[in-house]
């Protein structure tokens, strides 16, 4: 279901966007590879690009330019409390599915104002806008954007900055060379992170490209983070050991007889 | 400054860390405790997940605990008899705690039992030892023996059968309650991710009458040997033991050790007691506050799994 709507969306984006001829977008990103080592704190990463006029050498601007920037999927819990016998209990909760990790979307003016709603929606342009489908009992399905868990889960991970939305992230240098800046926040989930970048013009999308980043973690804390996983029993035996060489040391430094 | 940590995933301020470490070192130093109920609350409340949080200070208690053990066995101040004995039965306990933990997570209600366990645990703990040590303190005032004799204060425990003698500490006493005590707290420690030594000195003080000489060297081994296995234990299956996290609260937590220990050798048995009482039941009463007070966001996210 979810895919045939995708297409019929696709289809319809076609229509509207007109001929095949049409600008082109070539982006570079500054850094594909963020490395998180034991100085991470975050990183801010540039998206550059230029819009090509089409075959017929036609520039229709202005133009509007969202980047959006998705992070790795993970399921996650969003849980309320209500008070049950004078104490605060979680009672009710949802369950986001296979929802983005870290969600950015980056533009030069608001997104409402870039396009109408229907554009956004078929597109998943904002976070209003971007599928966040919840377990309902045996179905997967978004509900609308004032449900009070969606609103919460977003607003969570905004709090965390792993979600945010920008309208001035992205900078038109001159009418058809833009850059746009993405912030990472030091609490950013390893993986591999796909970037969108969808060009507008008077409503309409004229443009799209892709780009890709992958954040992983580097050094020592990359030897670390290995040998927890992958020899559990010998790490745990490790720090067991720490333990008790640090628990030692200091009784023979500190003594006093 | 701030370092990274590569299981947490998350960076931290190491003066922040390691200046907790100090003072929950400090703490156990004084008391003879492990210091994870304090440990454990304190890492959550700066962001490190309550699972990494837990399986991290079982380590730390580890270090601690061996640090005190080493200086109480140097005085001959422990009796590794009954240790071992406590350490049979806690294992036990253990197994069942850790199977319980997993049953309760499945129902989406840890949160709400670790709460509850600490908040019943702690205040009854915490407000027994309060009223015992000021009762033995109003007693000394008044010109009395601090601590009533010994002998003269049998109880019902005293008559159970299948006696031992525990030659360091002088008891004689039967191995039922030794065993339910050491059963007792390995199915706390597992449930509530604590090492259970503010626990376990006031019940071999008051249940056993184990002298005060020998009973923190005593809980200092049980909780040393449980911690270790803990943490072997907890890296092996879930993969949780941060061990840059682990390493600088270690040694944070040694150095505090050692000042607390002089500490609260200078300081009265009862006096000290008291304040151990004191420190339990705040702690107590925090978790009560949280349980009951309404949160400032009604709303929490819990991480399920990727994809």
């Amino acid at each position: 279901m979810r895919r045939l709507a995708t297409a019929l969306a696709l289809l319809l984006i076609a229509c509207s966007a007109g001929p095949a001829v049409a600008e082109r977008l070539v982006v570079s990103l500054s850094n594909h590879r963020v490395a998180v080592t034991s100085n991470f704190v975050g990183e801010e990463l540039v998206l550059f690009g230029t819009i090509e006029p089409d075959p017929a050498g036609q520039l229709r601007p202005p133009y509007d330019l969202v980047v959006t920037v998705t992070g790795p999927q993970q399921t996650m819990r969003t849980r309320r409390k209500q008070r049950m016998l004078g104490i605060w209990v979680n009672v009710d909760s949802r369950e986001f599915v296979s929802v983005p990790s870290y969600l950015a979307v980056l533009s030069n003016r608001p997104v409402a104002e870039i396009a109408d709603q229907e554009t956004l929606r078929k597109l998943q342009i904002g976070l209003n806008y971007f599928l966040l489908p919840q377990r309902i009992g045996p179905d997967l399905a978004d509900t609308v954007t004032d449900d009070p868990f969606r609103r919460a889960f977003v607003r969570l991970q905004r709090q965390q900055g792993l979600y945010r939305e920008s309208s001035t992230a992205v900078t038109f240098l001159t009418p058809t060379v833009f850059r746009s800046a993405i912030a990472m926040p030091a609490a950013v989930p390893t993986g591999t992170y796909a970037i969108e970048v969808e060009l507008f013009s008077q409503g309409k999308l004229v443009a799209r490209t892709n780009s890709a980043l992958e954040v992983i973690k580097a050094g020592f804390e990359q030897y670390v983070a290995d040998a927890a996983r992958d020899y559990g029993l010998l790490y745990g035996m490790a720090t067991a050991l720490m333990a008790l060489l640090i628990g030692w040391f200091a009784s023979v430094v500190f003594r006093r007889d | 400054m701030q370092i990274y940590l590569p299981i947490a995933d998350l960076p931290v301020n190491v003066f922040l860390v390691l200046g907790m470490g100090l003072a929950v070192g400090y703490i156990s130093g004084m008391f003879g405790i492990g210091g994870g109920f304090l440990m454990t609350p304190l890492l959550i409340f700066i962001g490190i997940s309550p699972a990494v949080a837990v399986a991290t200070v079982s380590s730390h208690i580890a270090a601690s605990s061996f640090t005190g053990a080493i200086s109480y066995w140097r005085r001959r101040a422990l009796d590794i008899a009954l240790a071992m004995m406590l350490l049979s039965a806690g294992i036990v306990g253990t197994a069942t705690g850790v199977w319980l933990f997993t049953e309760l997570r499945a129902l989406d209600q840890l949160d709400l039992m670790i709460g509850l366990s600490y908040v019943t645990l702690l205040t009854i703990v915490g407000g027994m030892m309060i009223y015992e040590s000021v009762q033995a303190v109003l007693r000394t005032r008044r010109g009395g023996p601090g601590t009533l004799r010994r002998p003269g204060s049998h109880t019902w425990i005293h008559g159970l059968p299948f006696k031992l003698r525990f030659k360091r500490s002088k008891i004689y006493v039967s191995a039922i309650p030794v065993w339910a005590i050491g059963f007792l707290i390995g199915f706390v420690g597992a449930i509530m991710g604590i090492g259970g030594g503010f626990l376990l000195v006031p019940m071999l003080i008051y249940f056993l009458r184990v002298p005060t000489a020998t009973v923190i060297g005593t809980s200092m081994v049980l909780t040393l040997i449980t911690m270790a296995s803990a943490t072997v234990m907890h890296a092996a299956t879930n993969h949780l033991v941060d061990a840059v996290l682990a390493l600088i609260l270690m040694v944070g937590g040694v150095i505090g050790a050692q000042f607390g220990a002089r500490t609260g050798q200078k300081m009265r048995g009862e006096r000290l007691r008291l304040l151990l009482g004191l420190l339990v039941f705040a702690v107590g009463l925090r978790f009560a506050y949280e349980l009951v007070v309404r949160p400032e966001d009604l709303y929490s996210l819990r991480y399920v799994g990727s994809g």
